[in-house]
């Protein structure tokens, strides 16, 4: 029981951690139809980043507003200075993107070294809390906390906004985006600008749980990659749904099968891709 | 026959580096040949058939993880154990192409990356099968007919034969009837439905002959190194293959082969001063994707047409 | 001779809600001429798309040769004797005509799956590619690319890919689409030329040349049919008057 219960919510908080991964990962993918393949180093420069801001002697929280700037700013120029003028092909956007991947993984590592190194838990959350009768830390929670609180912002602002508006325009369809005048350039690059700080976000918070190390980014990646599958391109909803499941099944495998964690990853996203008649991305795969 | 000149000449270009006096360059030339080998066999499906995988890295480590494993772990002789890891891979790859061709385009990439992920992952935490980060070892070279394959040229000769069949083959592949079949469908798909190809077919058949002869490359691969670490089945290493077709230009024979002699020599020169090939791989991917997007053999055709075209002009 | 080369029973489709061809049943004789006329967005088209199962059908039957196809995939019907031409030219612009051509005869033949036969050491597929050619007037360019072709010809090239299946039932859309007179008479001759024993279902709009060719007619008006008969009937109908050409 208390097995069940611990790992029920460590699962519930790498959902959370997924969720601020996969969102803007979805939300990219999308609108601008750019598989984003450096969105999991962003995550990990993002918490690498938290990290010089707690050594330089500033507060937790202070770590996790740089890091969301600093990698919402990068993912900005990025879209303005390398996806823009390569807007129209498709595949070779997606290629910059696992360039720029490489690029921030080995430049971390130059820059960092290749110890893995846990960020600490903020003072004020730091010990646990009873939950169903066994004691769980309150950081985690907190993350679980933060990621719902990400989610319904994240709702109002594509439901109730203009710009969110505009967002689900291009989202169903970028022609009649267009022919509305919706200003796409600038579209894309806030999108962009947005997914990179909510991975980044993602970093920092997810550091005192998974720690930050080389190869961090690789294995989130195709977390974020297996969710979009899960949840389908461009839907908040889905990227939420997805992100909780991934996050159970992979926290219960790793529980039970530490060997095997990512083979049973593997099995949903079989299943999703056998089981939808059209195959995963609909008639929008073309 | 005009076609006997370029068959010696390339034949010849083919065993020089056996000549050379030093193990190093001999060496280089091996691991070109079994990059250049991975690179062809990806391009059937980028190049030809204008599917972009991502994960194409995993029929060249799983071929070598089964190689090493069954000959080191499970005591089975080296030719069977080498031609089971060939079948063993191309039946996964039908396995993943069945699954991979349920979508075309960006579905297609990502799910080759994703598939490609998981086996990556598996062969770090698989302790138990894998030896994880250490990898599996302890794989000495055999000596087949009394042939010491342990000599850098006598291993290097042998890489060459298998390339010049797996190029001739690939050839043959790509110009034959099924061939002009896969570039229609690359580049018409609705159309080629409409005059009774089976696309998805198609389609799958190209994949697996991709997996094919990546999975070749790959006992090559473990022959060479004697060695396998999750490394192999790494992203970097699919994206290497990729940067090899793309930056050789893709849906050329040639393409490929040049591109897998600049991506070795590359790294071979730059890990002599610095350790940051990964970094650099990163660098000449966004390089090449966004200023040469068709790669070094298109555009030095086209140099040449045009040099043609000018002296004709001029006379 | 059967009687019934294609039979639409009830056949529907739609469009995220927006009805393209509702409750369509048609009956077309083996060896007919049939015109399918109607305005722009009528649904014509689509109905082709569901014939040759680009498309899925959301209700309804659809029998080639009295054999059920409406779930039966794409290439599998072209076997089946079904070819079409496509109103936007979909053809190989960087391979030669006679390429092209290949490429039509390979779907049917079984060479299509051998990994190491060359089209060079196969002359019969070149011959059979010059016969069709030749059949539209296109044999002196059969190395051209088909790039640098005239859209006239690319018309033509089109047509000749699919007669070169030998096809029973033939279904053109649109093939006189941006031609001039000249080329219109050219396409007239050719289309005149089809043996008798195939069946031709034709999509177009230039009444003067379609009205020639076809028997009978079907005019579709927002994804139903509205009138069917023959030459005589359907120009005398009031309802075709006035959706069709009197507007």
């Amino acid at each position: 029981m208390r097995f069940w219960v611990i790992q029920s919510l460590n699962g519930l908080a790498l959902g959370g951690l997924l969720f601020l991964l996969s969102s803007g990962f979805s939300l990219i993918f999308g609108l601008m139809r750019v598989a984003n393949l450096s969105h999991g180093a962003y995550f990990m420069l993002g918490a690498y980043v938290g990290l010089s801001v707690l050594n330089a002697g500033y507060g937790f929280w202070t770590a996790v507003a740089a890091g969301a700037v600093a990698i919402g700013i990068l993912g900005g120029v990025i879209e303005r200075v390398l996806l823009r003028r390569l807007a129209g092909r498709t595949f070779s956007q997606v290629l910059v993107t696992l360039g720029i991947a490489f690029i921030i993984a080995d430049s971390s590592l130059l820059l960092w070294s290749g110890d893995p190194m846990p960020l600490p838990v903020p003072r004020s959350l730091t010990g646990a809390v009873p939950v169903l009768g066994v004691f769980f830390p309150k950081y985690r929670l907190a993350v679980v906390g933060i990621s719902i609180v990400t989610a319904a912002a994240l709702w109002a602002l594509l439901e109730r906004t203009r710009l969110g508006a505009m967002i689900r325009a291009g989202v169903d369809d970028m022609e009649m985006a267009r022919a509305l005048g919706i200003p796409v350039p600038r579209l894309f690059t806030a999108v962009f600008c947005l997914g990179a700080a909510l991975a980044g976000m993602g970093g920092v918070l997810g550091g005192p749980i998974l720690s930050v190390y080389p190869g961090l980014d690789m294995d989130m990646l195709p977390l974020a990659l297996i969710v979009l599958i899960l949840g389908g391109p461009g839907s908040l909803a889905g990227a939420f749904a997805g992100s909780f499941f991934i996050g159970f099944l992979y926290t219960f495998g790793q529980a039970l099968f530490p060997q095997l964690a990512y083979v049973i990853l593997f099995l949903p996203m079989v299943a999703a891709l056998v089981l939808r008649p059209k195959g995963l991305f609909g008639a929008r795969a073309a | 026959m005009i076609r006997a000149l370029p068959v010696a000449l390339s034949s010849l270009l083919l065993l020089a580096p056996a000549l050379s006096p030093s193990d190093f360059y001999v060496n280089v030339a091996t691991q070109i040949l079994i990059a250049a080998i991975f690179a062809l066999s990806l391009n059937l499906l980028v190049g030809y058939g204008g599917l972009i995988s991502l994960g194409h890295a995993a029929y060249l480590g799983v071929s070598a993880y089964l190689t090493i494993w069954l000959v080191t772990r499970a005591g089975v002789g080296h030719l069977p154990a080498a031609a089971a890891a060939v079948v063993l891979t191309t039946a996964m790859s039908v396995l993943f192409g069945v699954l991979a061709l349920r979508a075309t385009g960006l579905g297609f990439l990502m799910i080759t990356l994703a598939l490609g992920q998981i086996l990556w992952g598996l062969a770090y935490r698989w302790v138990s099968v894998t030896g994880g980060d250490n990898g599996l070892s302890g794989f000495d070279r055999p000596r087949p007919f009394g042939i010491d394959l342990a000599s850098p040229r006598a291993f290097y000769l042998t890489t060459a034969a298998v390339f010049a069949c797996a190029f001739v083959l690939m050839a043959v592949l790509v110009r034959s009837t099924f061939g002009a079949g896969l570039q229609g469908v690359r580049d018409q798909p609705r159309r080629m439905q409409a005059l009774g190809w089976h696309v998805w077919m198609v389609r799958l058949v190209a994949f697996v002959a991709a997996g094919f002869w990546g999975a070749v490359a790959g006992v090559l691969y473990a022959y060479y190194n004697q060695f396998v670490s999750p490394h192999v089945l790494a992203l970097t290493s699919s994206a290497e293959a990729l940067l090899m077709v793309i930056a050789g230009g893709a849906g050329t024979l040639l393409g490929p082969v040049v591109g897998a002699v600049v991506v070795v020599m590359l790294k071979n020169v730059v890990s002599a001063y610095v350790t940051r090939w990964v970094l650099l791989l990163g660098l000449v991917f966004v390089a090449i994707v966004a200023f040469m997007p068709e790669g070094l053999v298109p555009g030095f055709d086209r140099l040449r047409r045009r040099r043609r075209r000018r002296t004709a002009g001029d006379a | 001779m059967s009687a019934e080369a294609l039979r639409l029973e009830a056949v529907s489709k739609s469009f995220g809600g927006l009805p393209a061809v509702r409750g369509v049943s048609l009956s077309i004789a083996d060896g007919e001429r049939r015109l399918l006329l109607g305005p722009n967005g009528a649904g014509k088209t689509t109905l082709f798309n569901l014939v040759t199962g680009d498309l899925p059908p959301d209700t309804g039957s659809i029998r080639l040769f009295g054999r059920e196809i409406s779930r039966m995939a794409a290439h599998r019907r072209v076997h089946l004797g079904l070819a079409r031409t496509y109103q936007v030219i979909t053809l190989f612009p960087r391979k030669t005509l006679a390429q092209n051509l290949e490429l039509a005869l390979l779907g049917l033949s079984p060479l299509r799956w051998n990994p190491v036969a060359l089209p060079s050491r196969r002359p019969e597929l070149r011959e059979r590619a010059l016969a069709v050619l030749e059949r539209v007037g296109l044999r002196a360019a059969a190395d051209r690319r088909l790039a640098d072709t005239s859209y006239g010809e690319q018309r033509r090239v089109e047509i000749a890919m699919a007669l070169s299946q030998e096809p029973r039932v033939l279904l053109l859309d649109e093939p006189f689409a941006g031609l001039s007179q000249e080329e219109r008479r050219e396409i007239q001759r050719q289309l005149a030329a089809i043996p008798r024993q195939v069946t031709v279902v034709m999509i177009e709009h230039d009444l003067d040349v379609a009205l020639s060719f076809a028997e009978r007619i079907t005019v579709l008006h927002q994804g139903q049919i509205i009138v069917e008969g023959s030459r005589a009937e359907v120009v005398a109908d009031a309802r075709v008057q006035e959706v069709y050409l009197g507007a």
